[in-house]
Parts: C-alpha cells; sequence; structure tokens
C-alpha cells in the first residue's frame, strides 16, 4: 500500500474462518455489512476441512460425519448452489472381542432381529429408548437457533425467552421433566441401564456419549453428550448422520461461497495477535505479522480461552472475564487417526458381504472396558485399550479416495493433551498411533498390509493446526455448567464480549461444538441487532 | 406384435414381470410393489433414502421395462412424425433423441415422450401411457408402418454421477463421448444395446435398451462393474424425489392425458405444462393441435405451469394454491417433496392467469399429519425461474469421472 493511503476499515472482522466464522460472516455480509473473515491457516475450515496429504485421497481432516448442522441455515444461505451435498449413510457396528459384532440397522425390523440376537428383552427397551431419546430431541432442537436468556437479566426480550423455555419445561408433564432434568446431569452408563440389560448393547450406545468429552461413560453429565449426537438430523430425519460429499471441507467451502457471493473477503495466512480496544471499544485487530486492520466490530471464532487469554489484553478482558477464561473447561481427550488404504479391511467377525461397513464402526464392547479406557486418560496417558469411532466415507463418497480404495477415519477416544503433565514428543505420537492402529488389526487382520499413508492426530496436533485449546473439539466441555446459559460462561451467552464492540461466535458458545453453524449465526443475529439492521438468521423451523 | 395372439384365459395371466423381476425381487425387504402397465414393478426395494442418493451420489438403476415402446418406420417416417409431434422433427438427426408432447386437435397433451431416431426412415417412440391408437389415426396417407414393442424391449434407467465410469468399465467404448440425447448401439453379450444419454431425474444418466433375453446380463454387468461404486437398484419411490427435485412433468400426475380427461378444462395445452419451447407453430407443416395452439397463442394460456420454494420444511402435497394467506384459490399443487440435494421444499403445481409469475410469492395451505393427528399451516412460496436442480455434469462432455 502505498504511504499515507487511507487503509480500508471494515464493518466487522471476523477472527478465523471455521464454520462458524464463516457463518457468522456471510450472515453479516448478507444483511449489507462490510465483513473481512482473517484466517492464520493458509486454508478456511477450522475443524470442518478437507485436505489432500497423500496422492488422490481427500481426508476429512478433522470432523467427518454431519448432522447437527441447523437445515435452516444451510437452505437460507443456499449452500446447495455453493456445492453442499450431504448424503446419509448407513448402518454401523461394535465389534466384540470373541469375534461377534452388533450392528445398527436403518431398518427397523432388521434392527430388532439384531438386538434380539444379543438380548431378547431388549427388543422392547430399544423402542422406548427411541421414543424417550425423540422426546429430548423435540425439546431441546427448538433450542439451537435462539439466543439464550440471561435468568438474572429483566429485559422484556430475556423475560420473554425465559417464558419460552418455561412453557416448554411445563408442557412436558411431570413424569418426562423429572427424566429430562436427569438427564442432563447423570452418567450415560446409569441411562443406558434403564433400559437395557446387555452390556454389549450398552457399549454399543454409549459411545457417543464420550465422543470429544473429558468424560466417562460413569461420569455425570455424559448423557446429554449423547443427547448432542442425536439431536441433529438430515433432511428432517432426526438422529441420521451423513456424510458432506467431498469431506466436511465442503460445509466451509459452501459457506465461503455464501459469504463471496454476498460480498465479504477472507484472508488467509493472517493470523491476529491482539485485538485492540480504545476507550473501551474495540478498533481493530493486529495481525502477527503486525499488520493493522481497523474495524467497528470484531467477532472471535476461537474458544474462549484464546480469545480472552490469548488475543485481548487483560486490562480489556478484566478480572471477572480472565479468571472466567481461565476456569473455562476445555479438557483435550481425543486424536484422529487418517488412514490412506488401498482396498477395503477384512472384519471376519461380519458376515460376508454385509453393508454395515459403510457405517461407523466401534471397539470396546462394554462400559467396563470404556470406563478403563478413560482411566487412562485421568492419568495422563492415551488409553490402552482405546474406544474407536471408525468410518470409511469413501465406501459411500467417491470422491474421496481413487477406486477400490479408501480413506479411513479413525476417531479415537482417548488421547490427553499433555502426556502424564509433559508436553508430547514425536515419538510418542507415533506410539499413539501404533496403539489404534493395533487395536484396529486385532479385529481386522489384513488392515496395516492395506495401509498407504497414516496421519496422526494427538491434541498437540489438533490445538497446534485448528487452534482448539487442548484439542478440544467442542471448544469446551459440553456440561451443564457450560451449557445455555451458562457458555461459555454466565452473564457472557449472548455472544457479547466484555468490550464495546467485540463478539463471539465459536462453538466455545451457544449451543456448543460440532460442525452445527448454528453458534455463528445466533452470534450475527445479536450483532445486526444491536447494529439496528434487518436480521438475515433464519428461525427454527420447527418439530411440531 | 406381442399384443396378439393373447390365450382367451389371458385374466388369469396375473402380473406381468420384467426380465429384472427376479433379480429385484431379491433384494426386495419393503414389499412395496405397484402395477405399471400390467407390469409389477417396486416402489422401494431397501431404503428410499439411499436409493435416492445413489442418483445423485454414485450411480442407480431402474427398471422402465413397462414404458410404452413404438417403432415406426417407412419412407415417411419423418414426415409422420412431424405430424403427431409439436417438434420440429426435421431437426432431430440420426443418432440423436428428442424429448416432446403430442397433442389432439383442441391442443391438449395427449402425453409426453422421448423420440429415438434409431437410423434414417426409422423412429422408437418412448411414452408413459399407451399410443397404439394415436399412431393408428395419424397413420392415415403417410407410408409408414408401426409397431407396439413395449414387450420386446427391456430397458433400465441407469443415472447418477458415476453412470459413465461404470458403463466405460462395462466396455462400451466412447460412451464418455456421448452428448446429451445422444444414443448409440454398443455390441453387448453378442446382441447389442441401444444405450441413450438420457432421463428422468435431472442428472447425468442414461437409458439402456435392449431385447428380454440378454436383459439379465446387462443388469449383472453394470453391478459386477460398478461393485465398488455402490451401485443401488432403486424403486418409483427415489426416481419421484429426484424427478420432482429436477422440476420434471410426469403424465397421470401433474396433468391429465387429453384422450383419457373428461372434465372441461382439466386437459392442458404445452403452453399451460410450461413447455412453450417445445411448440413450433411455424415449422412449415401442419401438426395435431396446430390450429388451436396458434389461437391459444394468441388468447393466452388458461393455466400456468409453476415450481414453488415452499417455506419451511412440511411438504404441500395436494395443497391448494392461494394468493394470499386466507385468500382467494388460484390453483393446486401436482406434485411436492422435500428435496435432499437442492435442500428445498419444492412442489409442482397450476394457477390460474395471470398468478405466478416468475419471483411472485402465493401462499399454500398445507395438511401434514404427526401421530395421527392432522395439523395445517400456511405457507409463503416463491415461483421459481426453472428447475430447482440442475447440475453440469448432467450436460457436461465428457462427464466427470466422479
Ligand atoms: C478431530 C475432530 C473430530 C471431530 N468430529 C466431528 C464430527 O464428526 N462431526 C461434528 O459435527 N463435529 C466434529 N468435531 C467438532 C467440530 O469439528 C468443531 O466443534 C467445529 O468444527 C468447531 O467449529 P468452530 O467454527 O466453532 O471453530 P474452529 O473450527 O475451531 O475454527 C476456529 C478457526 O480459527 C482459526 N484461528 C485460530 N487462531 C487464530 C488466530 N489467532 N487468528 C486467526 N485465526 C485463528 C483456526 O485456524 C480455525 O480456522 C470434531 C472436531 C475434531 C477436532
Amino acid at each position: 500500500m502505498p504511504r499515507g493511503a487511507k487503509m480500508k476499515s471494515y464493518d466487522v472482522i471476523v477472527i478465523g474462518a471455521g464454520h462458524n466464522g464463516l457463518t457468522n460472516a456471510a450472515f453479516l455480509a448478507k444483511a449489507g455489512l462490510d465483513v473481512l473473515v482473517v484466517e492464520k491457516n493458509p486454508h478456511i475450515g477450522g475443524a470442518a476441512v478437507s485436505r489432500n496429504l497423500h496422492k488422490d485421497w481427500m481426508y476429512s481432516n478433522c470432523s467427518y460425519v454431519c448432522s447437527l448442522f441447523r437445515p435452516e441455515i444451510y437452505r437460507q444461505l443456499n449452500l446447495a448452489k455453493h456445492g453442499l451435498q450431504v448424503i446419509t449413510y448407513n448402518g454401523g457396528f461394535t465389534l466384540t472381542q470373541d469375534g461377534d459384532y452388533i450392528g445398527s440397522y436403518n431398518d427397523p425390523e432388521i434392527m430388532r432381529r439384531e438386538i434380539y440376537r444379543h438380548s431378547p428383552v431388549d427388543v422392547d427397551a430399544y423402542d422406548r429408548f427411541k421414543t424417550d431419546i425423540s422426546k429430548w430431541c423435540r425439546f431441546i432442537r427448538p433450542m439451537l437457533l435462539r439466543t439464550p436468556p440471561d435468568p438474572t437479566s429483566f429485559k422484556f426480550r430475556d423475560l420473554d425467552e425465559l417464558r419460552f423455555l418455561a412453557r416448554k419445561f411445563l408442557d412436558l408433564g411431570p413424569r418426562d421433566l423429572h427424566d429430562f432434568m436427569k438427564f442432563f446431569t447423570i452418567s450415560v452408563a446409569d441411562y443406558l441401564d434403564q433400559y437395557f440389560t446387555s452390556d454389549l448393547i450398552k457399549a454399543h450406545k454409549a459411545g457417543s456419549g464420550i465422543i470429544g468429552t473429558g468424560l466417562g461413560p460413569m461420569s455425570p453429565g455424559s448423557a446429554y453428550v449423547m443427547l448432542h449426537h442425536y439431536m441433529g438430523d438430515v433432511d428432517g430425519s432426526v438422529g441420521a448422520w451423513g456424510f458432506a460429499r467431498g469431506g466436511m471441507g465442503a460445509v466451509s467451502n459452501a459457506l465461503a461461497g455464501a459469504l463471496q457471493e454476498h460480498g465479504g473477503e477472507i484472508r488467509t495466512n493472517a493470523g491476529v495477535e491482539q485485538i485492540t480496544v480504545k476507550n473501551g471499544t474495540v478498533t481493530g485487530v493486529v495481525l502477527d505479522s503486525g499488520e493493522e486492520i481497523s474495524a467497528k466490530r470484531v467477532v472471535s471464532n476461537l474458544d474462549a480461552k484464546r480469545t480472552f487469554l490469548g488475543l485481548m489484553d487483560p486490562k480489556d478482558a478484566g478480572e471477572k472475564v480472565v479468571k472466567a477464561a481461565k476456569n473455562f473447561k476445555i479438557r483435550g481427550s481425543s486424536g484422529k487417526l487418517n488412514i490412506a488404504l488401498n482396498g477395503i479391511p477384512e472384519f471376519p467377525a461380519l458376515p460376508k458381504g454385509s453393508d454395515l461397513i459403510q457405517g461407523d464402526f466401534h471397539i470396546i464392547d462394554s462400559l467396563e472396558r470404556m470406563e478403563r479406557a478413560y482411566d487412562d486418560w485421568k492419568a495422563g496417558r492415551w488409553s490402552k485399550d482405546p474406544y474407536v469411532d471408525a468410518l470409511m466415507p469413501s465406501l459411500t463418497d467417491p470422491t474421496m479416495a481413487p477406486e477400490g480404495k479408501h480413506f479411513l477415519s479413525v476417531f479415537v477416544q482417548y488421547c490427553p493433551p499433555k502426556v502424564e503433565g509433559k508436553d508430547w514428543t514425536d515419538d510418542q505420537v507415533q506410539a499413539f498411533g501404533d496403539t489404534v492402529i493395533n487395536q484396529l488389526a486385532k479385529y481386522s487382520p489384513n488392515l496395516k498390509d492395506l495401509i498407504e499413508h497414516v496421519e496422526i492426530r494427538t491434541p498437540r496436533e489438533i490445538e497446534s493446526e485448528v487452534g482448539l485449546t487442548e484439542g478440544n473439539i467442542f471448544q469446551g466441555e459440553l456440561t451443564l455448567d457450560q451449557l445455555l446459559f451458562n457458555r461459555p460462561f454466565p452473564g457472557y451467552a449472548q455472544y457479547r464480549g466484555p468490550v464495546q464492540g467485540m463478539y463471539m461466535c465459536g462453538s466455545a458458545t451457544h449451543p456448543g461444538g460440532g460442525v452445527m453453524a448454528a453458534p455463528g449465526a445466533n452470534a450475527a443475529r445479536e450483532i445486526l441487532m444491536d447494529l439496528k439492521l434487518g436480521n438475515t438468521v433464519p428461525e427454527d423451523e420447527g418439530d411440531d | 406384435m406381442s399384443s396378439q395372439g393373447l390365450a382367451k384365459e389371458h385374466y388369469e395371466m396375473g402380473l406381468k414381470k420384467t426380465p429384472f423381476y427376479s433379480r429385484q425381487k431379491e433384494l426386495d425387504i419393503m414389499n412395496e410393489w405397484h402395477r405399471w402397465s400390467g407390469y409389477t414393478v417396486p416402489n422401494v426395494l431397501n431404503d428410499v433414502t439411499f436409493e435416492y442418493f445413489a442418483i445423485r451420489n454414485s450411480a442407480s438403476v431402474f427398471d422402465i421395462t413397462p414404458m410404452a415402446k413404438y417403432r415406426i418406420k417407412g419412407p415417411d417416417a419423418l414426415d409422420f412424425m412431424n405430424r403427431l409431434l409439436t417438434r420440429d422433427m426435421t431437426k432431430l438427426r440420426v443418432g440423436r433423441v428428442g424429448y416432446s408432447v403430442w397433442c389432439d386437435d383442441e391442443g391438449m397433451v395427449i402425453d409426453d415422450g422421448t423420440v429415438f431416431r434409431t437410423s434414417e426412415n426409422e423412429y422408437l417412440l418412448c411414452a408413459q401411457e399407451r399410443q397404439l391408437e394415436t399412431l393408428k389415426r395419424n397413420a392415415l396417407g403417410f407410408d409408414i408402418s408401426f409397431d407396439d414393442v413395449s414387450d420386446d424391449i427391456a430397458a433400465l434407467s441407469f443415472q447418477g454421477p458415476l453412470t459413465c465410469t461404470i458403463l466405460k468399465k462395462v466396455g462400451f467404448e466412447g460412451i464418455d463421448q456421448l452428448k446429451m440425447f445422444d444414443l448409440k448401439e454398443f455390441a453387448f453379450a453378442g446382441t447389442t444395446v441401444m444405450i441413450s444419454r438420457t432421463g428422468y431425474t435431472g442428472d447425468l444418466g442414461y437409458e439402456l435398451w435392449i431385447n428380454p433375453e440378454n436383459a439379465g446380463d446387462l443388469w449383472d454387468a453394470l453391478f459386477e462393474a460398478g461393485k465398488n461404486y455402490n451401485v443401488k437398484a432403486i424403486g418409483g419411490d427415489a426416481l419421484e424425489i429426484a424427478r420432482i427435485e429436477a422440476g420434471l412433468l410426469m403424465a397421470g400426475k401433474d396433468f391429465s392425458p387429453a384422450t383419457s380427461t373428461v372434465r372441461p378444462g382439466h386437459a392442458k395445452s404445452p403452453y399451460e405444462l410450461g413447455l412453450d419451447w417445445l411448440v413450433k407453430l411455424d415449422k412449415g407443416v401442419v401438426f395435431n393441435g396446430r390450429r388451436a395452439l396458434i389461437q391459444e397463442r394468441n388468447k393466452g394460456p388458461r393455466y400456468r405451469f409453476v415450481r414453488l420454494d415452499v417455506e419451511g420444511n412440511k411438504t404441500a402435497c395436494s395443497a391448494y394454491i392461494f394468493d394470499r394467506q386466507g385468500g382467494k384459490t388460484i390453483g393446486h399443487v401436482s406434485s411436492a417433496a422435500w428435496a435432499p440435494t437442492a435442500k428445498k421444499n419444492v412442489a409442482l403445481g397450476f394457477v390460474d392467469m395471470p398468478y405466478g409469475e416468475v419471483g411472485s410469492t402465493v401462499w399454500v395451505e398445507i395438511y401434514y399429519q404427526k401421530e395421527l393427528r392432522w395439523n395445517r399451516r400456511w405457507a409463503k412460496a416463491v415461483v421459481m425461474d426453472g428447475p430447482f436442480y440442475n447440475p453440469e455434469r448432467k450436460t457436461l462432455t465428457p462427464p466427470e469421472a466422479v
């Protein structure tokens, strides 16, 4: 830029091109604001990204399946036009140590037979379980695209929202209300005990209660984590999961397309070092290159720790916020392997030709083993006998790998942010990878021969690349003390930061982690409200 | 003609089975079939969602054997087709397929279908409804012959982004050079298969036409070549979602064929079906319905075909269309579906003129059921300009590999 030229000032700068930052920016740009997204990495997407790291393979590098994404946002931003296609996938199974498996089938008749095969009394229990989960999903889904009310405020809007919540609770009726309250506080193990007798069935269902969390299946609070994984949908089928064709990066790319369609800009390789504040009001950001960009408003897509402890001067953030950010629970507990395979691995436990292989598969066949895997994490070690949620998207999505070859995504629980209190070494990262591959190979004898390339990601890699503190996939634990009007902390749940013009839009805000886009959209609605501009953010369409 | 030679006891015959019946039956877990021109065909074999996504994500196989098919040949074949159809048939070269409608004398649409020009003096006409009598009446004075070959040709619709890749693997060399609406014969298993780049899904896709004896082999070859590609046999329900998403009309659903319509005002002209582009009034020859259509063009049609983007997620099946909430009834929805790829709540329907201009808003009152109780909801709907879904790969030659 020539000397003396006046640097452009933006209406809004969004820090981070994660899917929430992009969603936020897209809605603001749609409202006519001049928006810039600055991203530290050379690529956009944060934890919703596709990366080509080996030959013709595409990895869904962090997140790998899609369900939570709000359909209203998908539609409003015309993401189909921008190339997003989400395809439901079929099935899934858990492998047992004695060479059997339990499958998940979409067809209810086949599903009932499969449960019967393992435990006849659990067949009806399964139907009851599904009905109850649907009830809770129906209860919670309408809250996703709403800003949580502040229970201490007497503003008309907060009172109105509290009334909305109260009415929903009353609608449940006394018995369901009891069960629902319990749901938020009990463990997934206790919850499943109310339904099932078979330990295998419980383990098969419990996985979604531990994914991404620093809780074990027996820790209070893990039941909600399970619900968090059930409340999404694909084309109205609640609880279904799908692939984004082309990997999860397709979500972010489509959002970027929508943003650019409305005139927004994205700058990559532009990490922010500081949010600048003057007289209690935001003035812009300083990049790590030293460049300053001014803006009337700054929105952070980063988690609460990084935002308030990393990018803000403690004097600006204030003692209360700094303390809350320090105490914010954001424990890394997951690892991931992305593997390029030369063929389809064999699982002798599965019948030949079974379609189940197109779904997600799990290792760990009892709650006890799952809890032991958690014990390792508490001691600061990765699980010796880890839980895995593995999947080959390429069996459904032909764009992920060459014909007949496959991308195997392996999500691993548990993997600590530090090893026994010390930073990870490269050897330890390798050893963690070996542990996981050996775990899989116990159930798939030819797996190792098929491996062409492996990318191993511990919380260290996830933190340094995506900027998720401790590699916590949700940008902060999903426990009641950090949900709804407590997310990220009480008094700051309405997306506004401690200084004028500063906002938060990442998964550290309500309704939390996952590729959902709701935090980004809700934050945009608040910003537009402050600016007295017309709202561009859709409302929940409702399930009735 | 295979329609002759029927036994006196034909009423005991029951349902007809296509050459693909046993293969479909093997895959069936839903037991949902319906009758189509006397044949039994599946609505769904395994799961509508997965069958639908085979169309949009990999490759789908749908049995279209029951379609009505007629072979028309003779020195006057071109003139005859030009007389019957609204399009200018001199433009349809050998090796090309045309989509067209044909009308009665009042200019009302009898049916729509595809016309394959297989050689200089020979056509294959494919339609939803039977057309033998229409052909016979129009043949007067033309040196042609026509045959009902409906039962003599087995056919598969092979649709989806991977279909070209898979056909190449079967060994159909040069298939990737086929442009949209091209047709070509290929050698297969000691016989020939005619392949056209056509379909009813608004996506990349082909239709394969073969004699019934070799039809099973063709099915097997597709599944063998596509085994790494998630090829799926599909039923009519999945196809129905795809065709509504693509905004395509269906005879008997979106419009009542003129030859079987009793009530005044219930048949529709090509203009009223939004098919103006198929009508070539000035093609230089007289064709069925021309005089009426000229009049209609001057007077203006009575109805307008609309593709609606309906707000909310409740499908507007069989809904009335209103000018405003609680206002005047101006039309009806003929087909509706949630479109999983376009991510729109789509409806096809008809409104009275002059309503329904592109970009305008109308209202629908939607009835829907939840746990056996009926609810209703008013929803705004915007009239779309063109189809809801129209991927680039549909027309790209050669198509992309994935
Ligand atoms: C391994 C893994 C697997 C997961 N699996 C799933 C799954 O299958 N399904 C699902 O729904 N969810 C999954 N999740 C969770 C989900 O991916 C995340 O919760 C979600 O993507 C977070 O999105 P976000 O936009 O809030 O933040 P992020 O994706 O964290 O985006 C933050 C962005 O800010 C950028 N940034 C950081 N620091 C700076 C800086 N100083 N300056 C500029 N930019 C900066 C980052 O590079 C990043 O692009 C997974 C997460 C992980 C890590």
